[in-house]
């Protein structure tokens, strides 16, 4: 009886959290998942059940692999990327040098700046001709740029951006986690006769595992989620040569109100991350030591 | 071969001296304490020998050689850390043969080490545990082990048992001393505890305030403390210290001092009634079984005397209490120095700084 009770309370205290979580992230995704099985609604015109439909004008849509494409280099180089400068700024600012404080706080500085504002302070870099970029290149004697603006570079103009700013995020992870490795281990290592490097590579890269799992599994969410600086400077361009998946999605969505594509997209988006976070698990957890 | 000499080491934090001009030689395969209370600078003076801090002035030689220069990898130690200072991730066997690893060590010959190591301190069937999956005496045999495939000359420990309690710090004791004579180790031991500095040593260095209070073996710091600190440090209970005026009644013949302190072991002491020597009051009494410990109260003076067996006497009641002349130490009130008044056996007290 009273444990009836007790199980009443706990589901009462539950319930608003619960409600809120419902109403705004799971019945949104399931009718996702729903809407991509019909077609958009117009007008007077009802939506229609046409079951795999709008999955099979994905696989014919170039520019649906065009985004993908982006999205997989994008990947392939912003996360590697900011987790290997994370680790090597927390590395240096773990050292005991002098001013240490003021530079954590300057490596952490792109995270605290909204997306918005760092865009558009880049897009000052990138400008053509007098942008700092091309200014800073002219020295050298070397030719503007339109770094935005020309298909070569747009791509990888976008991603230094993003490295940019997520570099710090992962910092801070990876500067806690330093700072909880006992001091002593590296004495012991040192008596032993370990260089620097072994110890870095025997003993500080096992023990900073859990930590790379979380900030890779963070990076690659980060890579498919954060588009605010694609809005900003490029809005996809030049000829979709920056859109990334999420970015279409919007385009497709509010852009274009063709809801139940964009609701097609966003199921494959949420398959591959859902695929990743699984792989990262299954692969990293077996060799990842947990104290 | 592998003598250890600490000649006028000096180490300055921010102005302070931590270690302040320490002098002492540890003999080749000799066990030595460095004891002494929390902050004395014994720890410090034993990461300076290890390399872990550089001093600043003074220098250290290891089997004849100037190290004070080297890096710790250099010096041909091993250490065993207070934390034991295992590596989380790796397995017992892994851990032990990390340095031989980093040395470069044929694989056979690690393979042979190991084997011998893990058979020496019984760690045969935990090869393969994560230190997180072992016992507390555990780990400490896992440090031991790692010191002991090193097969280095000298072994520097650094509070070693104090992790442990107590029935396993004795019998951790008596195995560390075991494993050190067999392998002829030199051992340098830090502790405060001074019952490990008695029972495991050949050598104690005492320490107070960054110096050296007194160096010698167990029995020439327990019998002629160099100083009341000296003589408070070791023993449990500590000398008994009273002003020389009020213990001048404890043995006949005693030329009675204006100033300074006279000691005296709870063990010389006899209760007796009173009359013989100082009359005093029972205090409490603790039963300790073998032996009971009466603290006494002779007119405001605290003593403490070891009696045998049960104690015939009861709270309250009037004793004599007394000892032989002999036992008696002299203490000077100002530096606290032992001063030689009587034939007890204790010529010219040794002190350090080889003064």
């Amino acid at each position: 009886m009273s444990r009836l009770r007790a199980s009443i309370h706990a589901s009462l205290l539950l319930l608003p959290a619960v409600v809120l979580l419902a109403a705004f992230t799971h019945v949104p995704a399931v009718r996702t998942f729903i809407g991509a099985l019909y077609t958009t609604p117009r007008g007077n015109r009802p939506e229609v059940f046409i079951g795999l439909g709008n999955y099979r004008h994905l696989l014919d849509d170039p520019v649906f692999w065009q985004a993908m494409a982006n999205n997989v280099w994008y990947a392939a180089l912003t996360i590697p990327l900011s987790v290997i400068l994370a680790l090597v700024m927390a590395l240096a600012v773990d050292a005991r040098l002098p001013g240490r404080a003021a530079l954590r706080m300057a490596y952490f500085t792109p995270t605290v700046l909204p997306m918005i504002a760092v865009a558009n302070i880049w897009l000052f870099f990138y400008t053509p001709g007098y942008g700092l970029l091309d200014q800073v290149l002219g020295l050298f004697g070397v030719a503007q740029t339109n770094w935005l603006g020309s298909r070569d570079t747009a791509l990888n103009a976008v991603i230094a951006v993003a490295v940019w700013k997520e570099a710090g995020f992962f910092m801070i992870f990876y500067l806690a986690a330093l700072q909880t490795i006992p001091h002593d281990l590296r004495e012991a290592a040192a008596i032993e006769g370990a260089s620097r490097f072994t110890f870095f590579r025997r003993v500080t890269l096992p023990l900073l595992m859990p930590t790379t799992l979380f900030v890779l599994v963070n990076a690659v969410i980060g890579a498919f989620r954060l588009v605010d600086h694609i809005v900003v400077m490029t809005r996809g361009g030049p000829d979709n040569a920056t859109a990334l998946l999420l970015y279409y999605i919007y385009e497709i969505g509010f852009r274009f109100w063709d809801s139940a594509y964009a609701a097609t997209l966003t199921t494959v988006l949420l398959a591959i991350l859902a695929v990743l976070a699984a792989v990262q698990f299954l692969f990293l957890e077996r060799r990842i030591h947990y104290r | 071969m592998a003598e250890i000499v600490v000649d006028n080491l000096t180490k300055v934090w921010s102005g302070s001296p931590a270690v302040d001009g320490i002098s002492f030689t540890c003999a080749s395969g000799e066990f030595t304490v460095l004891l002494g209370p929390s902050g004395c600078g014994k720890s410090t003076t034993l990461r300076l020998i290890a390399g872990l801090e550089q001093p600043s002035a003074g220098a250290i030689a290891i089997g004849g050689r100037d190290v004070t220069r080297r890096s710790p990898a250099e010096r041909g130690i091993a250490m065993v850390f207070q934390s034991y200072a295992l590596f989380p991730h790796l397995s017992v066997a892994e851990n032990i043969l990390f340095g031989l690893k980093v040395r470069r060590v044929p694989r056979a010959e690690r393979d042979e080490r190991l084997k011998r190591a893990a058979q020496t301190l019984g760690l045969t069937q935990l090869l393969d545990r994560k230190p997180a999956a072992l016992s507390g005496g555990q780990r400490q045999r896992v440090a031991l082990g790692r010191a002991i495939v090193a097969d280095a000359a000298v072994c520097l420990m650094d509070e070693p048992l104090s992790n442990l309690d107590a029935q396993l710090r004795q019998e951790m004791r008596a195995e560390i001393r075991g494993l050190q004579r067999r392998l002829g180790m030199t051992m340098i031991y830090v502790t405060h505890d001074q019952v490990e500095a008695m029972t495991m040593s050949d050598r104690v260095v005492l320490m107070r305030d960054g110096r050296i209070e007194q160096q010698g073996t167990p029995a020439e710091l327990y019998d002629c403390p160099a100083s009341g600190f000296a003589a408070r440090f070791l023993g449990t209970p500590p000398m008994n210290l009273l002003p020389a005026a009020a213990g001048a009644g404890l043995a006949p013949d005693v030329p009675a001092a204006a100033e300074g302190s006279i000691g005296v072991r709870p063990e010389r002491l006899r209760v007796d009634a009173p009359g013989h020597g100082l009359t005093a009051t029972v205090e409490a009494i603790e039963y300790l079984g073998a032996d009971t410990l009466l603290t006494l109260d002779a007119a405001g003076a605290k003593l403490i005397a070891r009696t045998d067996g049960h104690a015939r006497h009861r709270i309250g009641e009037a004793v004599g209490v007394s000892c032989a002349a002999g036992d008696l130490h002299f203490f000077d009130a100002g530096s606290g120095r032992r001063v030689e008044a009587n034939g007890n056996g204790c010529n010219a007290p040794e002190r350090g700084e080889g003064a």
